[in-house]
């Protein structure tokens, strides 16, 4: 389990080795503290619809082992709605997660702002749970790999808004600046995770 | 990001299907002013990855266009019937079918190329740049001039991404659409007889890890405002 949370945050890392979540990454990169807010949204919103995800496509939607099977009485394959309900879950539990946040913790709700609703449309989302039923995991599986890339975002996020802050001071060719050398510097950090490609992570872990 | 042509109101008397200079530049506007990848910076999210090879980039192109096209072109007739609370479920829903549609029929068509794109298809439901398109165009426009627009944006969507994939297969495997175009092919220690064009390139493996694809972004974005610099924004 640990060895696919470490495999999700840093060696297959949902922004920089598959450029999932470009979206918000490149407009809500600015500065450090908005990307805190988004990556600890994306963390929470990514473990809590990977394993609802995980419980709808394995008792609902694969013909060998839905319930639905079973009252029939012959295999139902409805696969083909795996999109559309993926999409609704993550819809609802954004809206649910936000509202959640409004009522307990006013100050992180106003933080956060409009970036909240916007995770609905952040690809590492839809991405983390096609990628769950492609890869076959299992439920702990699929919630480790949930925390995992979400933790893997954060980390993206907050290590470019960190360089995006420091590089205003830098003299940049005017047409490459703001957007183009944002694209070079997620190229280089894509490049940088690569030297951890190597690891395997189920030799760092003792196993028991 | 911002999108001026939200604005251009139709004349009521305007043809359902008129073709005129404004239609036009529908079309031909995301090609470069308004380009969906390099200007609006939407869309990256799902389609990057897909660019080592052309074929599968071709495939998504084509997906992309299809999606966003029908999409406008059914929220456009629908625009007047949407709560305007619910909108945003309301698109998801209809681009999900479209894609699922895409999904079925390229499985059954070629499915090689399904495997090779895998999550990247589905991904199309939260390209931005459908989405982004719907809220700033289809809404507020008639069904007609929503389809070109969505049309337009697809293609220089594509075009982005079919450029892309060239520079990335033809340097990172020295071929295109799998036919060896420079370097030598795999088995050339063996089978001597194929000799090559331009023989002594070896492949730029860089080209096809996905960095490649930031950094040829970048490139391109580079060049773009170099030769139109009222494309520079202003922070």
């Amino acid at each position: 389990m640990l060895d696919i949370f470490l495999k999700a945050a840093f060696i297959e890392n949902m922004v920089l080795a598959y450029f999932l979540g470009m979206c918000s990454y490149l407009a809500v990169s600015k500065t450090v503290k908005t990307a805190v807010g988004l990556g600890l949204a994306v963390i929470f919103v990514l473990g809590i619809t990977l394993p609802i995800n995980w419980v709808i496509s394995t008792y609902l939607l694969e013909p060998s082992t839905s319930v639905l099977s079973g009252i029939i009485g012959q295999e139902t394959d409805l696969t083909f709605l795996r999109f559309i309900l993926f999409i609704a879950v993550i819809a609802s539990m954004v809206q649910l997660v936000e509202m959640m946040i409004e009522k307990f913790s006013p100050a992180l709700y106003i933080s956060l702002g409009i970036f909240l609703p916007l995770i609905t449309v952040n690809c590492a989302i839809l991405g983390g749970s096609l990628f769950m039923v492609a890869r076959e995991y299992n439920f702990a599986e699929s919630l480790s790999f949930g925390f995992g890339s979400g933790f893997g975002f954060f980390l993206a996020i907050v290590a470019i808004a960190a360089i995006r802050e420091k590089l205003r001071y830098s003299d940049i060719p005017p047409a490459l600046r703001g957007l183009g050398i944002a694209f070079i510097l997620t190229g280089l950090m894509g490049i940088a995770f690569m030297s951890l490609m190597g690891i395997d992570p189920g030799n760092i872990i003792p196993q028991k | 990001m911002a999108d001026t042509q939200t604005d251009v109101a139709v004349k009521p008397k305007d043809k359902a299907f008129a073709f005129g200079k404004k239609e036009k530049a529908l079309i031909t506007d995301p090609f470069n002013d308004n380009n969906p990848i390099t200007i609006q910076v939407l869309g990256i999210c799902s389609a990057l990855a897909v660019t080592t090879l052309v074929l599968p980039s071709v495939v998504m192109s084509i997906a992309v266009v299809f999606v966003i096209a029908f999409s406008a072109l059914i929220i456009s007739l629908l625009r007047n019937s949407i709560p305007k609370q619910v909108r945003m479920i309301v698109q998801l829903v209809v681009i999900a079918t479209l894609v699922t549609v895409v999904e079925l029929v390229l499985k059954a068509l070629n499915y090689d190329v399904y495997k090779q794109l895998s999550v990247f298809i589905g991904l199309i439901i939260t390209n931005c740049i459908v989405m982004g398109r719907l809220e700033a165009f289809s809404m507020a426009n008639r069904p007609w001039r929503s389809f070109l627009d969505g049309l337009g944006n697809g293609l220089g969507y594509g075009a982005i991404l079919i450029i892309i994939a060239v520079v990335r297969e033809l340097f990172g495997k020295g071929s295109l659409l799998g036919y060896q175009i420079i370097g030598n092919t795999d088995d050339f220690m063996i089978n001597t007889t194929t000799s090559w064009m331009f023989g002594w390139y070896a492949n730029n493996n860089l080209m096809v890890l996905p960095a490649a694809a930031m950094f040829i972004v970048g490139i391109i974005i580079w060049i773009q405002r170099s030769m139109y610099p009222r494309l520079v924004d202003a922070s």
